[in-house]
């Protein structure tokens, strides 16, 4: 029994995303991200003396549809509260969050483990607040820059139920809620940018102990990646600490991506008091419930559900659904291209034709897209495009290892299949004819071969398909080529 | 009848007449400013440039026709107002170097409607005190006895207007800042309903209680003038999207059959002889005119100062943090670093009396501390709340002494904070009911002026006005001028 296997781990995530309203929470400042220092803060974003917050309600719109999507509840009334602080880049010295009153409450989403099965993962709270702006060290001297370009940018504090068992769970969750955000069209997903962060809460104990260990936060992880190792290095971390005789001390930690390890920020001591309290600059948010009606009616179709469609609809494997519906984008190519390939005869050639797009979908342009760094909506190849391909190898003009070829011509330029297969004298061989002349001439050209095979020496048929294929420039169709080869080299 | 001492509806008729332009009418105050200034120490800043052009301005969209009933009527702001490219300094050496770079809604509200404003008027630090003696720029003197205080904190205001140097100026209030002044100076002066005047713009003490209001000399010249600063502003969203009354028009309503309630609990203890005969002669004046007087109790008022006194620094903690020496305001001399930056930039930027009140609400805020201090405090604020609106069931308006005596001597409670704190015992309540009040003038107690107070339901300025309209049709209080400034 390894050390690990002793203990217990237990991970809660607070999710911080960024709404993507077009303006802030509480001003009518943008909220585009990456321009010049402070050219995007107005004087309510400054917190200069006398100016008052006013709710965004497209952020309160995004907030319930995340409620409802997670089958949370939506609080009828929640409260805003200050969260008071000094820093220099929170301008009013408070950050206006909810506290005793978030606008979501008790839902749940589910993840799929490796081995398949399933788990409910508990979503405690989602709450609406002001992010920060940022503080700027590099190329200052003797000090330090403040940028408020972000002060003031919705988002959402999505905090989960202490559910997740390890790293992976604590990945699968994170991915869950990443590709729901974009779902609901709520958040850009950026993580990168910072519009979709992640703090872990990480403790361990022993199997069976009925009560959680001491916790540490782990903050600034900005990369799936990196939530996985920040989380695995705690672990080991505590577990170290306690078999060592030594104590948890609950405590913020910072990770270091260069150095792969997590550092005491501050200690549990140290925390600041924030004094919360109801901001009576604010009015309670009241939801009634037309409104939470009208933005159910226009919650998009969501991952899983969308992920069932395609298995019981097309006949894909969880997987292959899963895979498709990580992102809705994706999915939607997915569709497209399906849609756009002839009617199919029947229900199992339609099963085919959807596993066939599948493949390509997940498979050649998801590489293409990964390599030249695009995403989907900006495929050089669309969705009608690649329909096009697929409808080649469906009618069997064309090979599967020629389509590929084909792809990548395609992917390079503006053809269209058909265009490049003309041009290229691709046209699978399928005339029984033609195929059997190149055989004739494969036989003739390889008598030595040709007697070993007739004496028994069955592993050279490979030897008689790769020569024919070679005579046919590949262009022959593989399955009328094995039949030809097989009967003419059999012999008369 | 010499311009300094006409009503804003004699003002605004004479300059409608052409009796005289607006420009001469802020050169007059102006220069009535410039001589009495030096000793009242009413203003932290004459803006006489900007008030004549602003005044040209007006005689210009007159001659185009386009002048409303106040275009060209001089006024002044409390010092707590952001004016755009002029130093708001809220009282205070933290903003002593601010120039804000916008208007409130209530300046731009009253320039909208063609008022001109000469200047910008003292009052306590951020709001805090009932004496003007916590101003960074020195007390004001009551110009009825320049040894005496003109009350807080919108000291300058009331001195301001009480001496003649504007016909009207703009206060506000948060545990009595506009009617405490009023009645310790002889003017009128009203604290509208909780989100009847956008706070957008007003620097904030403490949010849930403080409200802008008008000091002028009658309640007349208070109806001109809150006309034109109330109604709704979507950049306020504690503001009351309600129309605003024509206060002037209804200033006419009859008084016979008013139910007024004599406060009993504000009656007793605590009141100076001096004040409480005054009050009780109002009261009969009331009787006369028509009025049907009770008595009402509210049992639980006499815990507004130490519930106020909770709250409004709870809130004042927090509004106060974004003073901090980064982006705005006093920076202390060379910072070690940044902890050192905002401790003596706060240090030395604040006065002893912010010092004292952010101290109380972070204490009162702290963990382990919330419950037993902000939160009882909410509660007994709703008991209070519920003690009005049962009175309100009974009677129109509530009737009680605004202070429990006349302008004190400058120095007299400086060393007392709950002393001093006890001066706003009558005026706390209606703010953490966010109920209208109002001051105004009902006689003297030897030289001094003393104030009777209305307070009334909520959004029920207009019934107050016109009650204290027809009492002042009854008296000339509010018409008195002290002697030097006749």
């Amino acid at each position: 029994m390894t050390q690990e296997a002793k203990w217990e781990v237990v991970i809660g995530l607070e999710i911080h995303a960024q709404l993507a309203t077009r303006s802030k929470i509480f001003s009518g400042s943008p909220t585009a991200y990456g321009a010049e220092p402070n050219t995007q803060a107005d004087l309510v974003d400054l917190g200069y003396p006398g100016v008052l917050p006013v709710l965004n309600a497209e952020a309160v719109r995004m907030a319930v549809k995340f409620g409802l999507a997670t089958g949370s509840k939506v609080a009828a009334r929640s409260v805003f509260a200050r969260k008071n602080y000094f820093y220099p880049d929170l301008p009013k010295g408070y950050q206006i969050s909810q506290y005793e009153r978030p606008i979501v409450e008790d839902g749940s989403l589910e993840i799929v483990l490796d081995d398949g099965a399933r788990k409910t993962i508990g979503i405690t709270r989602a709450h609406l607040e002001e992010d920060a702006g940022k503080s700027l060290h590099e190329g200052m001297v003797g000090a330090s820059g403040i940028d408020l370009n972000r002060a003031g940018t919705p988002l959402l504090e999505i905090v989960s139920e202490p559910d997740l068992r390890s790293a992976k769970e604590a990945i699968a969750y994170l991915k869950k809620i990443h590709t729901l955000v974009r779902y609901l069209e709520i958040c850009d997903g950026n993580m990168q940018e910072g519009s979709f962060r992640c703090d872990a809460n990480v403790s361990v104990r022993r199997f069976g102990d009925p009560k959680f260990g001491t916790r540490c936060e782990i903050k600034n992880v900005n990369s799936f990646r990196f939530v996985e190792k920040a989380i695995n290095y705690e672990v080991a971390r505590q577990i170290d600490v306690i078999e060592g005789g030594g104590k948890i001390v609950q405590e913020t930690r910072l990770y270091d991506s260069a150095k792969d390890e997590t550092r005491s920020m501050r200690s549990k001591e140290e925390a600041n008091d924030y004094r919360y309290f109801p901001d009576p600059d604010l009015l309670p948010v009241l939801i009634e419930p037309a409104f939470v009606a009208a933005v159910r009616a226009t919650l998009p179709e969501l991952p899983d559900e969308k992920s069932a469609r395609l298995q019981s609809a097309c006949g894909l494997s969880e997987y292959d659904a899963g895979v498709l519906c990580s992102s809705r984008e994706l999915a939607d190519y997915y569709e497209a291209t399906l849609a756009a390939m002839p009617a199919a005869a029947d229900a199992a050639a339609q099963k085919a034709n959807a596993k066939l797009a599948a493949n390509w979908v997940m498979g050649d342009l998801s590489a293409a897209l990964n390599k030249d760094n695009l995403d989907v909506t900006a495929a050089p190849i669309g969705a009608s495009r690649l329909a096009g391909l697929l409808a080649r190898i469906v009618d069997a003009t064309i090979s599967g290892k020629i389509a590929k070829e084909v792809f990548e011509v395609m992917w390079a330029g503006g053809q269209t299949a058909d265009e490049v297969i003309d041009a290229r004298g691709l046209r699978q061989i399928t005339d029984t004819g033609a195929i059997e002349k190149a055989i004739a001439q494969v036989m003739a050209a390889s008598p030595g071969q040709l007697a070993e095979y007739r004496a028994g020496k069955d592993k050279l048929f490979g030897y008689f398909v790769g020569q024919a294929m070679k005579a046919t420039q590949g262009k022959a169709n593989p399955a009328a080529l094995n039949e030809i080869l097989r009967k003419m080299l059999a012999g008369p | 009848m010499s311009l300094h001492t006409a009503s804003i509806g004699e003002l605004a008729r004479g300059l409608a007449a052409g009796q005289y332009s607006a420009v001469e009418l802020a050169r007059h105050f102006l220069d009535r400013i410039g001589r009495f200034n030096p000793a009242l120490n009413a203003f932290v800043t004459v803006t006489a440039d900007e008030a004549l052009a602003a005044a040209a301005a007006a005689d210009a969209s007159r001659a185009a026709g386009r002048a409303g009933v106040l275009t060209g009527v001089p006024i002044a702001h409390k010092d707590i107002f952001c004016t755009q490219g002029v130093k708001t300094s809220c009282g205070s050496r933290m903003l002593d170097n601010f120039i804000a770079p916008y208007d409130a809604t209530v300046v731009s509200r009253m320039a909208a409607a063609g008022v001109v404003y000469l200047g910008k008027t003292n009052m306590d630090e951020f709001a805090m005190g009932s004496s003007n003696e916590t101003s960074w720029y020195g007390p004001v003197r009551n110009p009825w006895d320049p040894s005496r205080v003109p009350g807080g904190s919108s000291g300058g205001s009331a001195a301001a207007v009480a001496g003649r140097l504007v016909p009207a100026a703009t206060g506000t209030d948060t545990g009595g800042s506009i009617r405490q002044p009023a009645a310790l100076v002889g003017i009128s002066g009203i604290k509208p309903t909780y989100g009847r005047v956008s706070r957008y713009g007003m620097i904030a003490f403490a949010s849930s209680l403080d409200q802008a209001g008008i000091m002028a000399p009658s309640a007349e010249d208070c109806a001109y003038l809150l006309g034109a600063m109330a109604g709704f502003d979507p950049r306020d969203s504690t503001s009351v999207d309600r129309p605003v009354p024509d206060y002037v028009a209804e200033l006419a309503t009859p008084l016979a059959g008013l139910r007024i309630g004599v406060l009993r609990e504000f009656m007793g203890e605590g009141l100076e002889a001096g004040t409480g005969d005054r009050v009780r002669e109002a009261i009969d004046v009331y009787r006369r005119l028509g009025a049907t007087v009770v008595d009402v109790s509210c049992p639980k008022l006499p815990l507004s100062v130490p519930t106020y006194y909770v709250v409004a620094p709870a809130e004042c903690s927090s509004n106060l943090s974004r003073f901090d020496g980064v982006r705005f305001g006093y920076r202390c001399e060379n910072p070690r670093d940044l902890l050192d930056l905002y401790q003596r930039s706060r240090a030395e930027g604040f006065g002893p009396e912010v010092q004292r009140r952010i101290m109380t609400g972070t204490y009162v805020l702290s963990a382990g501390y919330y419950d037993a201090y902000y939160l009882q405090a909410q509660k007994v604020r709703s008991l209070i709340a519920d003690d009005f609106r049962r009175a309100f069931t009974e009677v129109d308006l509530i009737l009680c002494p605004t202070a429990p005596g006349p302008a004190f001597p400058i120095g007299a409670k400086v060393d007392d904070p709950v002393t001093m704190y006890l001066n706003d015992i009558y005026t706390i309540g209606a703010n953490l009911a966010g109920l209208p009040a109002m001051s105004i003038p009902c006689g003297f107690d030897g030289a001094l002026p003393v104030g009777l107070q209305l307070i009334g339901p909520h959004f029920s300025e207009s019934r107050m006005l016109s009650a204290a309209h027809a009492y002042q049709r009854e008296t000339d209080w509010h018409v008195r001028v002290p002697a030097a400034y006749a």
